[in-house]
């Protein structure tokens, strides 16, 4: 990477931080709502951990993994509502006059949305931790986890970044909330799979890529260390990550070669 | 009559603003009948829970938190058009034009009792179709029908009231947040009975908490402190009509 395309990153990256900073509804509505989730159902379900087969006997280091994902669902909507506001405002048109690389448009936008990312992780460990939730793999795991929880931002900012530049449209970007929305509340979020009693509800969560997402993050809390778990979830997320970046680099290329 | 007049024009304007245009009808219709498939579908062996007795089965138990919830969303979803109403500048000609201004809210009032009636049947026909069981009889499943148009009036006041003094639509949230927690604050998953610690607490205060046991308990045809429910949703109803009148007020002082 050259000093230049380095400093064109990291420029853009600030700007996305700080754009985001100066939002304080970007930055507490994505740390407030999945805590908020998480206590009204850690609360309310826990019960469930009476079930004969129910992995835990504490529904709030179950239900931890869920704002880590819903966290990352939140970055992808203020991801692409910002890049989407720099199409609508002409930014992106501007930029496209600079010798600015479309790529370090694109890094230093993840590059906002990681930082995000890795706030929310601590954030939501900080809380779980407080609570008394104790991740079964130690602290080599919460690194692990943190990792996770980078990978996915990432992965899912770059799909909110690919649906703004091929929309330009920052309320297109929006209506993806409920779709994902849809993702989250159709998968192993509340039940573990083998929990999951009618037949239908337990295919879905079972075909739907969200629920090793969670799952993964899930094995590290209460399991320890599960192999299979971290496989699926690191695996969905880093093909999620190529595939949004790569759809994201052609829509980006595409739409500077419009302005 | 003047405030009839006014009230009829209010909602059937709002009523053809929502009915033609999918992006503000869909989410109403569509919300409730998601909630209900996650909770219900996802969660159905919360009733093996030890403990856990609802005769007619999860889906009903479910289906009476989704069907109030619905009625509070209908309600929330069209204060959020007051609030459009004030962003575009319709609302300050509106108040110029009302002979009686009382005829507004109860105009958005009568659109959000419309909106959420449409909503309910859906959900009801899905339900039926998903196999629910219904213990009540027909006055009982009246008292849960009546349940839900009061819960729908009062969080239409409550909205109306927002609306009418922040008069932007950044006010949604501040609409929506409250009503989300008391809904969920309320004994969603399992009955008062099975919930620990400082959720039993904020659950047991909770007004809705009596108002959905009540519909519960309508639905399974042995009903309980139905008397104490329905004078709860009345007191929210009387409280948030007061709350909206002053916000009216609140309106008409700025012009």
């Amino acid at each position: 990477m050259s000093r230049v395309f380095g400093d064109q990153v990291l420029l853009l990256a600030r700007r996305s931080v700080l754009r985001t900073a100066r939002q304080p509804a970007n930055v507490a509505f994505p740390l407030v709502f999945p805590l908020l989730l998480l206590a009204v159902n850690s609360g309310g379900l826990n019960a469930a951990t009476r079930l004969p087969g129910f992995p835990t006997d504490s529904f709030v280091a179950f239900a931890l993994a869920i704002p880590f994902i819903q966290g990352a669902l939140f970055a992808t909507m203020n991801a692409g509502t910002d890049l989407a506001r720099d199409i609508q405002t002409g930014f992106l048109n501007r930029l496209a006059l600079t010798p600015m690389r479309g790529v370090a448009l694109l890094a230093g936008q993840l590059g906002g949305v990681l930082t995000l990312g890795v706030i929310q992780a601590l954030v939501y460990l900080g809380v779980g931790l407080a609570v008394g939730v104790r991740p079964e793999s130690g602290p080599l795991g919460i690194l692990v986890l943190l990792a996770f929880a980078i990978l996915v931002s990432v992965g899912f900012g770059a799909l909110g970044a690919f649906a703004a530049l091929r929309t330009g449209s920052g309320e297109a970007v929006q209506g993806l909330f409920p779709l994902f929305f849809v993702f989250l509340f159709l998968s192993s979020m509340n039940m573990p799979r083998n929990l999951i009693e009618i037949d239908w509800f337990r295919f879905v969560a079972t075909a739907n890529p969200v629920s090793y997402l969670i799952e993964c993050v899930r094995s590290l809390i209460i399991t320890g260390w599960d192999g299979e778990a971290l496989a699926l979830g690191f695996g969905i997320a880093a093909a999620i990550t190529v595939v949004a970046l790569t759809l994201a680099s052609v829509s980006l290329s595409s739409r500077m070669t419009r302005s | 009559m003047r405030t009839l007049s006014v009230a009829v024009a209010v909602a059937s304007r709002t009523l053809r603003t929502v009915f033609t245009n999918p992006s503000l009808l869909l989410p109403s219709l569509i919300f409730p009948l998601f909630f209900f498939t996650a909770f219900a579908g996802g969660l159905s062996r919360v009733q093996d829970v030890p403990g856990f007795d609802f005769p007619p089965g999860y889906t009903a138990f479910q289906f009476v938190f989704v069907l109030l919830q619905s009625a509070a969303f209908g309600g929330v979803f069209t204060g959020f058009g007051i609030a459009r109403d004030f962003e575009s500048g319709f609302a300050r000609r509106l108040l110029l034009a009302a002979p009686n201004r009382t005829g507004i809210v109860l105009g958005y009032a009568i659109a959000a009792l419309a909106r959420w009636l449409v909503t309910a049947a859906l959900l009801t026909v899905v339900a039926l179709v998903a196999g629910m069981q219904v213990g009540g009889g027909p006055v009982d499943l009246f008292g849960l029908y009546g349940l839900g148009v009061i819960l729908n009036i009062a969080a239409i006041l409550w909205a109306a009231g927002v609306a009418m003094r922040l008069r932007t639509m950044q006010a949604g949230p501040l609409m929506q947040m409250p009503v989300f927690l008391a809904l969920f604050f309320a004994p969603v998953y399992v009955p008062l009975s099975l919930l620990q610690g400082w959720i039993h607490t904020v659950a047991s205060v909770n007004p809705l908490t009596r108002v959905l046991e009540a519909g519960r308990s309508l639905l399974a045809g042995s009903p309980t402190e139905v008397f104490v429910a329905f004078a709860v949703a009345f007191a929210l109803a009387a409280a948030f009509w007061l709350w909206a009148a002053r916000g009216l007020r609140s309106a008409e002082r700025a012009g």
